[in-house]
Formats: structure tokens, C-alpha cells, sequence
């Protein structure tokens, strides 16, 4: 009986098959770290906000539609920032629409990521004109950029995947990330956190 | 309760929501389910085309008109060259011509397939959208063999197009269009005799044929209240009045006849498409005259802050051509209804004042006329039916 316990014991050993991830055999089981459970939770259901703004939305319906299928990625559009995760910021963004978007990224709930997708929404584009933002950096905290005019779906798609791979690398706690300057908002709060772009210049 | 402690519920609807086809905003009053009063606010995608424009040469501005209403790209592009051509009198190459018909009406099929998508969706039906898409992903397919581009396709020039179509492309979209008819029969088994589709479109949004033409509608929007009128076949451009085609019109002038309207005009645009590919002639694809880039004559030269590209026709300068000081407009067909420019030049190569007539800022104008006194759900449906892009209605 005392051989047969100790067969099973070994049999029970976790295998790491990656770093902080270990496998029970036959016991239907893993091992891992709370960080890894989270991002691999959060990057696996990325549910985008609906939120179309120019010739960019096309190509996100596109990319969300039949040929390209975007549902294989866990990614569904939300027609709420309630219930979104991640907001594709796809268009020209005008200095009228500005506090709409920064309102709808502070009710989305945390932790929140943006895509700037084509180049309007990365640098103002062929746009540099009285009334467009240039960028949406300027407002908002960008985790992925996506150039183009307008990205080809392809292009959409790989900056999702980014955003996955960024997500799949950070910790559970995730630091609060920079809610950009609430235009609404006093001077004061204003100058505090100007641009997302300008306090990472500042910490290196 | 009391009457005097109710009172009119204010809703605000919009820029973000997934049924207003863009940023459009509408603040309605309420009263129960009935709509007292609907305001449309736009605006909010203005990007001073029109103001950059007047900063770039008549060959530069031609990208930002793809923009313009970005899901029939190619077709703006085209009235763009009209006007230009009109101001400089170029004359168009034959085989120019059948090109930018051929690519004009692909460009309505794409547009008016995003229609039914977005509209079938928002009135209830989502299966239709998967459907539209993957037929209109082929012709982005076809777009993207000449052009190079799938959305912002920049294809025509002033005096002809860029580049010349190839035998391949041209089976590949003999074998599509042939296909076509049927795919619309499919779309229309959908949700034609769908009765949620016939209750939230039949009897609603009801615009007489007197009143359309006095809210200064055009295209599908004005057909489907029963008016003949169609750029088309009124003022023929390009190679319109070399092919046969009819005018699809409605009778009552409500969303359902509207969209009936379109459904056949995709089946008219095929028929187009059809008899282009068989009449295309051989030849130029650019017109000797034609507006020319060339950049300055010794790179050396070249100041980076300052680069300065000429523009040339037959080795004269543009401004020896032009005719100083007079003023165009030219309006073609566009899939929401009639798109004109308006240029205003002076004596350089960039205009003085562009101007564009679009048909969704026009529509859009038209809104409170169909919501009020109708009911909330009504909203969605009328917006979608009169068709409108806000990157055209804002500019």
C-alpha cells in the first residue's frame, strides 16, 4: 500500500510548464499567481464601447463584421461605457466632441484602456485645422496606437492583440491609470495632470 | 394625477449612440411615448474641410474629399474632378469616363449595403448586417486591385483617373455583379416580409412629395415620396447618358418605400456596372490637359520648410489657365442624393471659397419634420432611412 501512495504523490507533482504557472496532472487543476488569473481574465473579454466617430468606424464595423469576425477574440462591442473595457477611439476627434469622450472614459469602469485607432486619432492627421485635436493623447491616456488612414481591419486586429499582450503583463493591482484632463473640471486639476504624454517625459 | 405636477421630459440622445450613424445629437421632448419637440444638434465631427481646402492646390484638396462621406469615397472624388474639370475646361477621356460610371456605382452599392446593415440593425434585424458586410467586403476586395486602398480610395484625378483597370479586375467584377441580384433577393427574403420590419417601417415617417421638395431632399430620400429626380438622368455626367437605367420610385413617401427605393437602385447600379464592363472602350485614361504635379526643377533648390509643389497643364502654369476670377458649381448623384461643389477661384492655383452642397446636412435638417408627433422608437428608424453621414453634414 506504502508504494502505491507514493506513486500517486509523484503523479500529483505540479508541472511548471511556464513561468508561474503550474500544471496538477490528472487533477484537473493549475497553480498560478493571482496577477496571471486577472490579466489572462481581463485580456481574454475585451468588450469595446461602440463609439464611432469618422471613417474609422467603418472599418471597425468591417472588422467586426462578418469576414473579419472580431468575436474571436472575446472582443464584443458595447453599446455602454458601463459595460465596456476598452474604448477604440476610431476618428477625427473634434475640440466639440472632446468632453464627450473624456465623459465617457470616466464612466467606464477600471481598470479602462484606449486605442487610438488611424491617424486622426493618433496625431490629428491630415486634419491640422481650427477645430480638430491633434491627437487624442492630449486628452486621454493611449495604450495602443494604430496608424493609418483608415487601418486596414488586419491593422485593427493586431492592435487588439497588442493590447492583450500589454494586459497579459501587468499586475493585478493595476496603478490608477492617468483619467486624462476632465475638461469640466477646475484649472487646478487641469495643471495637475496635464498630458498623459508629458508626465511620462517627466518620470524618465 | 394632477396635471399641473406633470411636465415635459427632456432626453438627450447622442453624439454617442450607436444609432445616430455617427455623431449626431438629437434633444427630444417628451410627453409619455410621444415626441413634442426634436432638435438636431451637429457639429461635432467639423473638421474645416472646407477651411483646409483653401489652403491646398486643386490637385492637393482631392483627398479630403474621400473623407467627406467616407462610405462612397470614390464618388466625391469624382464630383470634386467634375467641378475642377468645369472650372479649368478639361474634357475627359472616353474610357476615363466609363471607368469613373463603373467605379461610381460600385462606390453606391457599398454605401447603400452600409445602409441596409446599419439600418437593419437598428430597426431590429441583425442577421441582414452580417450579410451586407460580407458582400460589400468583396468589393472592397475590387477597390482595393485598382486602387490600392479600400475605404479612401483617391482614384480619380482632374481630367481622368490614375491608374488604368486590368482584365482581371474586370471578370472578377463581371462575375460579382452577375452574382448581385441574387444576393439582394436574399437581404430582401430577410426581412421583406418580416413583420416587425413592416409594422416599424410601413406608415412611418411619411413625408409628402410637395413637402420633400420644399425641405430640399434629394436622391433616395426624395424618390421614395414619388418624385423624378435624378441627377443622373437629368444632368448626365461622366458616361450616364451612354448606359440604360431606370429610376426606382416610391408612392407613398414612408421608411418602407424608401427602402424599396434603394433595394432597386442596387439592382439598377449592377445593370450599370454591367453594361460599362461590356462598352468599355480603349484608349487614354487622362486627359493630355490635365492638371499635372511636377515638383520643382533642381532638388538643390528645395527649401524644407518651404516645399512647394506646381502645378502645370502642357508646361503652362495653372494660373495662366485658369479662368481668373469666375465661380462653378457642379453637382453629381452622390448614394444620399445631390452633392455639389461650389468653387469660388482667384487668380492662384488654390480656390478662393469651397464650398459643399451635402445632401446628409440637408437631411439632417429634416428630422424634426419626421420625429415629431411620432413615437420614440420611430427615432432610430427615421434616422436611418434618410441615409445621413455626419463627416458629410459637418464637413
Amino acid at each position: 500500500m506504502g508504494g502505491l501512495i507514493r506513486i500517486f504523490d509523484n503523479a500529483t507533482q505540479p508541472v511548471e510548464v511556464e513561468k508561474d504557472l503550474k500544471i496538477v496532472p490528472g487533477a484537473n487543476t493549475i497553480i498560478t499567481t493571482i496577477d496571471k488569473i486577472a490579466s489572462w481574465g481581463r485580456r481574454s473579454s475585451l468588450w469595446p464601447l461602440t463609439f464611432g466617430l469618422a471613417c474609422c468606424a467603418i472599418e471597425m464595423m468591417a472588422t467586426g463584421a462578418s469576414h473579419y469576425d472580431l468575436d474571436r477574440f472575446g472582443v464584443i462591442f458595447r453599446a455602454t461605457p458601463r459595460q465596456a473595457d476598452v474604448m477604440i477611439v476610431a476618428g477625427t476627434l473634434t475640440k466639440k466632441m472632446a468632453p464627450v469622450i473624456v465623459n465617457l472614459y470616466h464612466q467606464m469602469a477600471e481598470p479602462r484602456y484606449v486605442i487610438a485607432m488611424g491617424s486622426c486619432a493618433c496625431s490629428g492627421g491630415i486634419f491640422n485645422t481650427y477645430s480638430t485635436v491633434q491627437g487624442i493623447d492630449e486628452i486621454l491616456p493611449v495604450d495602443v496606437y494604430i496608424p493609418g488612414c483608415p487601418p486596414r481591419p488586419e491593422a485593427l486586429i493586431e492592435g487588439i492583440i497588442k493590447l492583450q499582450e500589454k494586459i497579459k503583463h501587468q499586475p493585478y493591482h493595476k496603478e490608477r491609470c492617468l483619467s486624462g484632463i476632465c475638461l469640466i473640471e477646475n484649472e487646478n486639476s487641469k495643471e495637475k495632470n496635464e498630458s498623459h504624454r508629458d508626465s511620462e517625459e517627466n518620470k524618465r | 394625477m394632477n396635471p399641473e405636477n406633470t411636465r415635459e421630459l427632456l432626453i438627450n440622445m447622442g453624439p454617442q449612440h450607436p444609432a445616430t450613424h455617427g455623431v449626431l445629437r438629437l434633444v427630444l421632448e417628451i410627453e409619455g411615448e410621444v415626441i413634442k419637440k426634436c432638435i438636431p444638434y451637429i457639429g461635432y465631427l467639423h473638421r474645416g474641410v472646407e477651411k483646409l481646402s483653401e489652403d491646398l492646390t486643386y490637385v492637393q484638396s482631392l483627398p479630403l474629399t474621400d473623407r467627406l462621406d467616407y462610405l462612397s469615397s470614390m464618388i466625391n472624388n469624382v464630383g470634386f474632378c467634375i467641378a475642377v474639370e468645369k472650372l479649368m475646361g478639361i474634357s475627359v477621356p472616353e474610357r476615363a469616363k466609363f471607368i469613373r460610371t463603373m467605379m461610381s456605382e460600385m462606390a453606391r452599392i457599398c454605401s447603400h449595403l452600409v445602409w441596409i446593415a446599419t439600418h437593419a440593425l437598428d430597426v431590429g434585424a441583425m442577421t441582414v448586417f452580417l450579410y451586407a458586410m460580407r458582400d460589400r467586403e468583396k468589393l472592397l476586395e475590387l477597390f482595393e486591385m485598382v486602387t490600392g486602398a479600400r475605404l479612401t480610395v483617391s482614384y480619380p484625378r482632374v481630367g481622368g483617373v490614375r491608374c488604368d483597370v486590368n482584365q482581371e479586375f474586370l471578370d472578377e467584377l463581371y462575375k460579382f455583379v452577375n452574382e448581385f441580384p441574387k444576393k439582394v433577393e436574399e437581404y430582401e427574403t430577410l426581412i421583406d416580409r418580416n413583420r416587425v420590419w413592416l409594422r416599424r417601417t410601413k406608415g412611418v415617417g411619411v413625408i409628402t412629395a410637395e413637402e420633400a421638395i420644399n425641405w430640399g431632399l434629394t436622391g433616395p430620400t426624395l424618390r421614395g415620396s414619388g418624385v423624378y429626380y435624378d441627377i443622373r438622368k437629368f444632368f448626365p455626367y461622366d458616361a450616364y447618358d451612354k448606359v440604360e437605367f431606370e429610376v426606382p420610385l416610391g408612392k407613398n413617401g414612408d421608411i418602407y418605400d424608401r427602402y424599396k427605393c434603394r433595394m432597386l437602385e442596387f439592382r439598377q447600379s449592377a445593370k450599370i456596372i454591367k453594361q460599362c464592363i461590356e462598352l468599355l472602350p480603349e484608349g487614354a485614361i487622362l486627359a493630355d490637359d490635365a492638371l499635372r504635379i511636377r515638383m520643382p526643377s533642381s532638388p538643390l533648390k528645395i527649401d524644407k520648410k518651404d516645399i512647394q509643389f506646381e502645378i502645370y497643364i502642357e508646361d503652362k502654369s495653372i494660373e495662366d489657365f485658369i479662368n481668373k476670377f469666375t465661380e462653378v458649381y457642379a453637382s453629381i448623384e452622390a448614394p444620399k442624393g445631390e452633392l455639389g461643389f461650389y468653387i469660388v477661384c482667384d487668380d492662384s492655383a488654390k480656390p478662393y471659397r469651397m464650398r459643399v452642397r451635402a445632401p446628409s446636412f440637408v437631411h439632417a435638417g429634416v428630422l424634426p419634420r419626421l420625429c415629431e408627433g411620432a413615437l420614440i422608437a420611430d427615432v432610430i428608424a427615421n434616422i436611418g432611412s434618410i441615409d445621413i453621414v455626419l463627416g458629410e453634414c459637418d464637413r
